[in-house]
C-alpha cells in the first residue's frame, strides 16, 4: 500500500519548501517474538523470558517513549533492562533530537544481550497513523506509539490466548499515560517502573542522579602548565591559581589569553603543591595576547628566564570522561543504616581534577571503595570497582584513569577471526599474490617470554659478493580487514599496553600470539622487506611482497648473542645470524656519523613473585649487541618502507617525525654541565651526538647515561603525522636522523602499523583501492602513557612498608626542593628543603636558600656551607606514605640522608622520629587542602 | 554557468550533506526510509498511447518520478545534414517541467548540458536496438518529458522510451528496459530515489535487453569500488526484468484493448 508523505521544510536560507515522499506500507513486517506463530520472521530478537517486576508479574515487553531515552538512557543502558521494543517514531525522534543519546541506542540494538528490537511501526500497515487536523506532530507520535502498543497487545495475545505476554509503555508524560490507560494499555512511568524491579534497587540511585543534581565543585589546585602553539613555536603557558584556570578540567581544549610580560612567572618555580606535577593540559592557544616575545630577540636575561604566563578565557573543547576516585569521609553525615540520599564529595586520583560532589543513597557502602566518576554537566553515575590497596584494584584504576579498554574483547569483535580458530593453516589458497618463502633460513630474536613475535630476519650471501637480508613481518592485515569490527576495536584500543604483570592485547590473543605471531616451525602469512645490501651496508635495491614464511627458529636475545660468540656453530642459521650482526653494526655507525642520538630512559624491570604477582625485585633493563641488531634492521624497514608508501601516497601517508628539541629546555641542561667542562650543541643531530659522547666523567660511570635521560626529557615527543599536512623539509625525524620514518614493525601491537600495511599493500598493487583510514592515531600518545604510570604503580607496592637508603642523582633543582633519580629503581622523587612545619618547629635550623646564579640550593650549617647541585650524588632515603587521606593515595616520600643537612635530611638514628613526622607532616598539609 | 551559479550550487549541496548526516538511508530493520527493503522497486505504473497526436506515447510512473515520451516517425528528416543514407537517424530530446522540482523553480533550457547528456546516453541506448537500416534516410524523434522528479532520470526515460517506440510500432530487436542501483555503507540498494542520490551514493544505471541478457548501457558517475559493481549490477539487472514483465504486461493488456477496438463486434 502506498502513502504518500509531505510536509513542510525550512531551508537553512530560511525558504520554505514543500518535501514530498513515498511511504510504503507493508505487510511484512514482523513481530520478532520467539513464540510467533503468525509471523514469518527468521531471527526473533525478542525472547519469552522477558522481565517480571513485582508490579507487573507476568513476562512483559518494554516500549520507551522518546522522553525516557532522552532522560533516562542510563537506566535503559542497565543489564537489567531487557527485552525492550523501540518503536520507528521513536528511535527516528531521537536521531534528530541527540546524537550521542541515538548512538547509545544504537549500541544497545546491537548488543545481542540485551535484545533491543526496532519495530518498523511507521511501514506497518497496520500501526500507521496519519496525523490528523490540528493535530501537533508530538502528539500524533504519541499516538502512533499507542497505536503500535495496541496492535502488540493484541497480537500478543492472539499467539497464546492464556498465558499471553504483556506490552508496557513506559513514558513520563502524564497525559499520554491516562489515554494510554483509557484505551486498555498497561503504562508506567520510568520511577514506578524502576521502583519495582527490586533485585536491583541501585537503579533508582542512577534514575535520581540522571534527572536531578545539584553540586558545585571546586578547583583545589593552583598549578598547571599548559603545552601550546604560539606562532608555530611550541611553548609552555603556565596558569596560575583558581580563577586563571576558569574550571579548566585537565585534558580540556581552552582558549589563552597570555598576560602582560611583567606578570610572567620566574623559573624555576617553586612548587606550590606538594609535589611537581607535570600538568600537560594539551591546549590550543587561541591567540589572544599578542605574540610579543618571538619578535624581542633583546629583552633582558631575567626575562628570557621567565615562562609565559596566562590565564584561560574560554574552553574550546571539554575532554571529560570517567574518572577514579574515593568518597572523602568527612562529606559523609548519615548513619550507616539511614538510606536518605546525600551529596558527598568524591575526590578523584587524579591531584589535576577538582573535586567532584554526587548525590547517592549509598554512601555507606561506598566508602573505602574506589569509585568511577563521570562528570556530565554534573556527576551522573559511579560505580563500585573494589577495594582500595588491592593490586588489581589498582591495576583497574589506572587503566581506568588512562582510559585504556581493558575489557574483553566482545563477541562481535571474536566474530571476525577466522572460523577454523587454532587450526587455522597457511593453504594454497593464501598463496597467489603471494612468495613463498618456506625454504629460507629466516629466525626471529625477542625478548624472552615474548608469545607475539611481530618480525622475523633472513640473510643469505648472493653470487655477486652482497647479501640479501629480509626483513619478515607478521601479516595482521590479512586478518584485519578495514570495517569489520575487529579494526574498530584495533583501531580504538591504538596498541598493545604493557603492564608490569598484564598485558592489554590490541588484537584478540587468537591473532596476536598465535595466527599472525612468526612462531618457528610453522607456516605464517608475512609481509617481508627484502633489501640487496652490500658488505658496506649500502642498499642496492629494495622490494616489498607479501609472503609465506616459516620461521626455524625463535631466539632469545641471549641464545643469538650465544650463537654468536659460540665458535663452535657454524650451521647456516647461526653464520646468518653472524652476518646480521657485521651488516647491523655498520649501518648502526652509518646512522651515527648521520647524527642519530642515543637516548635513554630509565627502564626498569620488575620480578614478580611468582605466587602473588607482587614484585620483589627491580632490575634495569639491560642492552645486549642483539636488540641494537634486531633494532637496526627494524629501523632500515621502516624508513625504506616510509619512502615507498610515500613516493605513491605523497598526500596521505602515515609517517612518524621527530621535531627538532626546542633551544631553552637543552640550554638550561648546557648550563648546568658547565660545571663539569662539558657543553652541549644541539644545532643539528650530529652536534649533539657528538657532545654527549664527549661528556663522560671516567669515574662517574652513570653521568653520561643521566645526561642522557635529561636530554631525552628536553626533546619534543615523536608524533604521527599525514604526509599532506606538512612540508618534506618537516618531515625529519630528528632522534634517529632519519628524512623519513614511520611505524612498519609491529602490526600486532600497533595500530599505525595496520595502517602503514595497508598504504604499503596499496602502494606495490596497483588495484588495490584505498579509503580514508587514517584517522584517529591521536589516541596512541595517551595509551602509551598507561605502560610508564604502571611501573610508577608497583614501584609503590613493592616499597611498601619498606624503608630503603640508596644513592641518588640530583636531577632538578627547584626554589624549595630537588628531584632526585634514584638509578636503581628508575623512579624519581622530590626532597622538600623547606616546608611550612619544618621552620615553625625548629626555628634553630639553618634555612636552605635557593641560589639563582648557579642554580643551586644552599644552606650554612657547623660544618661550613653544603651546596646542592645538578647531578649531584646524594643519598636517598624511600618510603611509601601510607596514610595521605586515610590511606587513599598512596604516595612515594623521599628523604634526604646525604650530605647531612640539619633540619632537612635523616639519618639512621633517628629514622623511628622522623617517620612519624613524615605522616603528620603529609597529613596536615593534605586536610588543609580538603578544608579550604 | 557563472560564478554566482556554482556558489549557489556549492551552498545548496552543503546544506544537503549537512542534512544528508542526520539520516539513515537504511534502518536497523533494513527497511528504507521510505519502507522499502534494500532490493525492491518503487511501484511503477505505465499507460501507452496517452497522446493521439504522436506516433506513439506512453506515460511512466516510478514512484515519484514521472515521465511522458512521445515518439514521432519514421518521418522524413528536417534538415538535410542530419540525413544517414543507410538509416534513419534517432532524435532525443529531453526536457524537465519547469514544476518538476519543488525546491528548484528555476527554468532549464532543453541545452542544459545535464539533459544533453542523459539525452545522449539514451540514443546510444536506442540506436543499436531500434532497426534503423529498415528506414534509410528518415528520422525517428524521441520526445521525452520529466513532469516529476525524485531520482533515477536515465531509468525512466529509457523505459519510458520503449514504451511508445512499441507504441509508435517501431520495430525493435527487443525490449530496453534500465534500472539504477547503488551501494551505500555495503548495502545494495534497487532504484535510489531523490534522497538517496543526494546521499552521495554511487548510483549505476543500466540498461539491459532482457530476453538475451545483454548490457547496452552501464553508467556511473561517481567511484565504486570494483568488489562492489559486480553485485550491484547484478542487482539493477534484476530490476530491469522486474520492469520488463511490468511494460510486457502493460504491452499485452493495451493490445488487447486496441484489438478489441478495432474489431467490428
Amino acid at each position: 500500500m502506498l502513502q504518500s508523505k509531505s510536509f513542510l521544510k525550512r531551508t537553512k536560507k530560511g525558504n520554505a519548501i514543500k518535501v514530498v515522499q513515498e511511504h510504503y506500507l507493508r505487510d511484512d513486517i514482523w513481530c520478532s517474538v520467539e513464540c510467533c506463530t503468525l509471523c514469518l520472521q527468521t531471527e526473533p530478537v525478542l525472547s519469552t523470558s522477558a522481565l517480571l517486576t513485582k508490579q507487573i508479574p507476568r513476562p512483559h515487553y518494554i516500549v520507551p517513549d522518546t522522553n525516557v531515552f532522552m532522560n533516562q538512557i542510563d537506566v535503559v543502558e542497565h543489564p537489567a533492562l531487557h527485552d525492550v521494543i523501540v518503536m520507528q517514531t521513536v528511535y527516528e525522534e531521537l536521531r534528530h533530537l541527540s546524537l550521542p543519546i541515538y548512538n547509545r541506542l544504537r549500541a544497545l540494538i546491537n548488543d545481542q544481550k540485551k535484545r533491543f528490537y526496532v519495530f518498523s511501526n511507521e511501514h506497518h500497515r497496520d500501526t500507521y497513523i496519519q496525523r490528523l487536523k490540528d493535530e501537533s506532530p508530538n502528539d500524533r507520535n504519541d499516538r502512533a506509539i499507542r497505536s503500535a502498543v495496541k496492535w502488540y497487545s493484541t497480537h500478543l495475545k492472539k499467539i497464546n490466548k492464556e498465558n499471553h505476554i504483556e506490552v508496557v509503555l513506559l513514558t513520563d508524560d502524564v497525559g499520554n499515560r491516562t489515554k494510554a490507560q483509557e484505551e486498555g494499555l498497561s503504562a508506567f512511568s520510568v520511577r514506578e517502573y524502576v521502583e519495582g524491579m527490586t533485585d536491583t534497587p541501585e537503579l533508582v540511585d542512577v534514575l535520581e542522579n540522571s534527572s536531578n543534581v545539584e553540586g558545585d565543585k571546586k578547583v583545589p589546585y593552583e598549578e598547571g602548565s599548559i603545552f601550546s602553539n604560539v606562532d608555530g613555536v611550541e611553548t609552555q603557558v603556565m596558569i596560575l591559581g583558581r580563577p586563571c584556570l576558569n574550571r579548566a578540567i585537565q585534558g580540556d581544549v581552552v582558549a589563552v589569553q597570555l598576560l602582560p610580560k611583567s606578570e610572567w612567572l620566574r623559573t624555576p618555580t617553586a612548587v606550590v603543591v606538594e609535589e611537581e606535577e607535570e600538568a600537560n593540559v594539551t591546549a590550543d592557544l587561541k591567540e589572544d595576547g599578542e605574540p610579543k616575545e618571538q619578535n624581542d630577540d633583546l629583552e633582558s636575561e631575567a626575562l628570557e628566564s621567565s615562562q609565559p604566563t596566562g590565564k584561560v578565557v574560554g574552553i574550546i573543547k571539554r575532554n571529560w570522561r570517567p574518572y577514579c576516585g574515593f568518597i572523602s569521609k568527612k562529606s559523609v553525615k548519615s548513619s550507616a543504616t539511614s538510606t536518605f540520599a546525600e551529596n558527598v564529595l568524591v575526590i578523584p586520583m587524579d591531584r589535576r581534577i577538582p573535586y567532584i560532589y554526587i548525590r547517592t543513597r549509598q554512601a555507606q557502602n561506598l566508602m573505602g571503595q574506589r569509585i568511577l566518576v563521570s562528570i556530565d554537566s554534573w556527576p551522573k553515575n559511579s560505580t563500585a570497582l573494589g577495594a582500595a590497596g588491592d593490586k588489581s584494584t589498582e591495576t583497574e584504576v589506572l587503566l581506568l584513569e588512562h582510559d585504556v579498554p581493558f575489557q574483553e574483547f566482545a563477541a562481535q569483535v571474536l566474530n571476525d577471526l577466522p572460523v577454523e580458530g587454532e587450526a587455522w593453516k597457511v593453504t594454497e589458497v593464501h598463496l597467489p599474490g603471494r612468495a613463498d618463502l618456506r625454504h629460507l633460513n629466516i629466525c626471529s630474536i625477542d625478548p624472552p617470554g615474548c608469545t607475539d613475535i611481530d618480525d622475523a630476519l633472513h640473510v643469505r650471501p648472493l653470487p655477486n659478493g652482497n647479501y640479501e637480508v629480509g626483513v619478515h613481518i607478521a601479516d595482521v592485515t590479512h586478518f584485519v580487514k578495514p570495517f569489520t569490527s575487529m579494526d574498530e576495536e584495533a583501531a580504538n584500543r591504538g596498541t598493545t599496553v604493557y603492564l608490569v604483570n598484564k598485558r592489554i592485547d590490541m588484537l584478540p590473543e587468537l591473532l596476536g600470539t598465535n595466527l599472525c605471531s612468526l612462531r618457528s616451525n610453522v607456516d605464517r602469512l608475512a609481509f617481508s622487506c627484502i633489501w640487496e645490501l652490500t658488505p658496506e651496508a649500502e642498499i642496492v635495491n629494495v622490494n616489498f611482497t607479501k609472503s609465506v614464511i616459516s620461521s626455524k627458529a625463535s631466539l632469545t636475545y641471549e641464545e643469538a648473542q650465544m650463537l654468536i660468540d659460540d665458535t663452535r656453530k657454524q650451521d647456516d642459521l647461526t653464520k646468518g645470524i653472524r652476518i646480521l650482526n657485521q651488516l647491523a653494526k655498520k649501518l648502526h655507525k652509518k646512522r651515527l656519523d648521520r647524527g642519530a642520538i642515543t637516548l635513554a630512559s630509565p627502564e626498569v624491570r620488575f620480578q614478580l613473585d611468582f605466587d602473588s604477582q607482587d614484585p620483589v625485585d627491580v632490575e634495569m633493563k639491560e642492552l645486549r649487541e642483539t636488540n641494537a641488531l634486531v633494532e637496526e634492521f627494524m629501523l632500515l624497514a621502516n624508513i625504506s618502507v616510509a619512502e615507498k608508501i610515500f613516493s605513491k601516497f605523497p598526500a596521505s601517508s602515515l609517517l612518524r617525525r621527530h621535531p627538532s628539541p626546542t633551544p631553552t629546555k637543552l640550554k638550561e641542561l648546557s648550563n648546568a654541565i658547565n660545571r663539569f667542562n662539558f657543553s652541549l650543541e644541539f644545532e643539528t643531530s650530529k652536534a649533539l651526538a657528538d657532545s654527549l659522547d664527549r661528556a663522560v666523567i671516567p669515574d662517574n660511570p652513570y653521568f653520561n647515561k643521566l645526561l642522557r635521560i635529561l636530554t631525552t626529557r628536553g626533546m619534543m615527543q615523536a608524533v604521527y603525522f599525514c604526509s599532506g599536512t606538512l612540508q618534506f623539509q618537516d618531515f625529519r625525524h630528528y632522534g634517529l636522523a632519519a628524512e623519513i620514518y614511520t611505524h612498519f614493525t609491529s602490526p600486532i601491537r600497533r595500530y599505525s602499523d595496520v595502517i602503514v600495511h595497508r598504504l604499503l599493500h596499496a602502494a606495490i598493487n596497483s588495484e588495490k583501492n584505498y579509503g580514508q583510514e587514517l584517522v584517529d592515531i591521536n589516541k596512541m600518545q595517551k595509551l602509551c602513557d598507561a605502560s610508564r604510570n604502571s611501573v610508577e604503580l608497583h614501584t609503590n607496592i613493592f616499597f611498601k612498608g619498606k624503608i630503603e637508603q640508596d644513592e641518588g642523582y640530583v636531577t632538578r633543582v627547584l626554589k624549595n626542593g630537588f628531584i632526585v633519580l634514584v638509578p636503581k629503581y628508575g623512579i624519581e622523587g622530590i626532597v622538600y628543603s623547606s616546608s611550612a612545619n619544618s621552620t615553625a618547629k625548629s626555628p634553630t635550623t639553618p634555612q636552605v636558600v635557593y641560589n639563582p646564579h648557579n642554580n643551586s640550593l644552599e644552606s650554612v650549617t657547623p660544618s661550613g656551607t653544603v651546596s646542592i647541585n645538578l647531578f649531584d650524588k646524594v643519598i636517598v632515603q624511600i618510603t611509601v606514605d601510607e596514610d595521605l587521606v586515610g590511606g587513599m593515595r598512596q604516595k612515594m616520600k623521599m628523604e634526604l640522608v646525604s650530605p647531612f643537612i640539619p633540619g632537612l635530611s635523616v639519618s639512621d638514628n633517628n629514622l623511628r622520629k622522623k617517620e612519624a613526622r613524615i605522616d603528620d607532616e603529609g597529613g596536615n598539609g593534605k586536610r588543609m587542602r580538603i578544608d579550604d | 554557468m557563472s560564478i554566482a551559479d556554482t556558489y549557489r550550487i556549492i551552498t545548496v549541496l552543503l546544506t544537503l550533506i549537512s542534512l544528508m548526516s542526520r539520516q539513515e538511508l537504511i534502518g536497523p530493520q533494513g527497511l528504507r526510509q521510505d519502507g522499502r527493503r534494500a532490493n525492491e522497486l518503487r511501484k511503477i505504473k505505465c499507460k501507452p498511447s496517452v497522446l493521439s497526436q504522436a506516433d506513439g506515447s506512453a506515460y511512466i510512473e516510478q514512484g515519484n518520478t514521472k515521465c511522458l515520451a512521445a515518439v514521432y516517425g519514421p518521418r522524413e528528416t528536417r534538415q538535410k545534414a542530419q540525413v544517414i543514407h543507410n538509416k534513419a537517424n534517432i532524435n532525443v530530446e529531453i526536457s524537465l517541467a519547469p514544476f518538476s522540482m519543488p525546491q528548484e523553480r528555476k527554468k532549464r533550457s532543453k541545452s542544459d548540458r545535464r539533459l544533453l547528456e542523459i539525452a545522449s546516453a539514451v540514443k546510444q541506448t536506442f540506436e543499436p536496438i531500434i532497426m534503423t537500416s529498415l528506414f534509410a534516410r528518415s528520422q525517428i524523434d524521441i520526445y521525452l518529458q520529466i513532469l516529476q522528479f525524485d531520482g533515477g532520470t536515465i531509468q525512466i526515460c529509457i523505459n519510458a522510451a520503449t514504451l511508445a517506440l512499441i507504441d509508435a510500432g517501431i520495430p525493435m530487436q527487443e525490449y530496453v528496459c534500465a534500472c539504477s542501483a547503488g551501494c551505500h555503507e555495503n548495502h545494495i540498494l534497487l532504484d535510489l530515489n531523490n534522497t538517496e542520490e543526494m546521499a552521495d551514493t554511487p548510483e549505476l544505471t543500466v540498461a539491459l535487453l532482457p530476453k538475451s541478457g545483454k548490457f547496452t548501457l552501464l553508467q556511473m558517475d561517481s567511484r565504486l569500488h570494483v568488489d562492489k559493481l559486480e553485485p550491484v549490477m547484478n542487482l539493477a539487472a534484476l530490476g530491469c526484468k522486474e520492469i520488463y514483465e511490468t511494460l510486457d504486461e502493460t504491452v499485452r493488456e493495451n493490445v488487447k484493448d486496441l484489438f478489441q477496438k478495432s474489431s467490428p463486434y
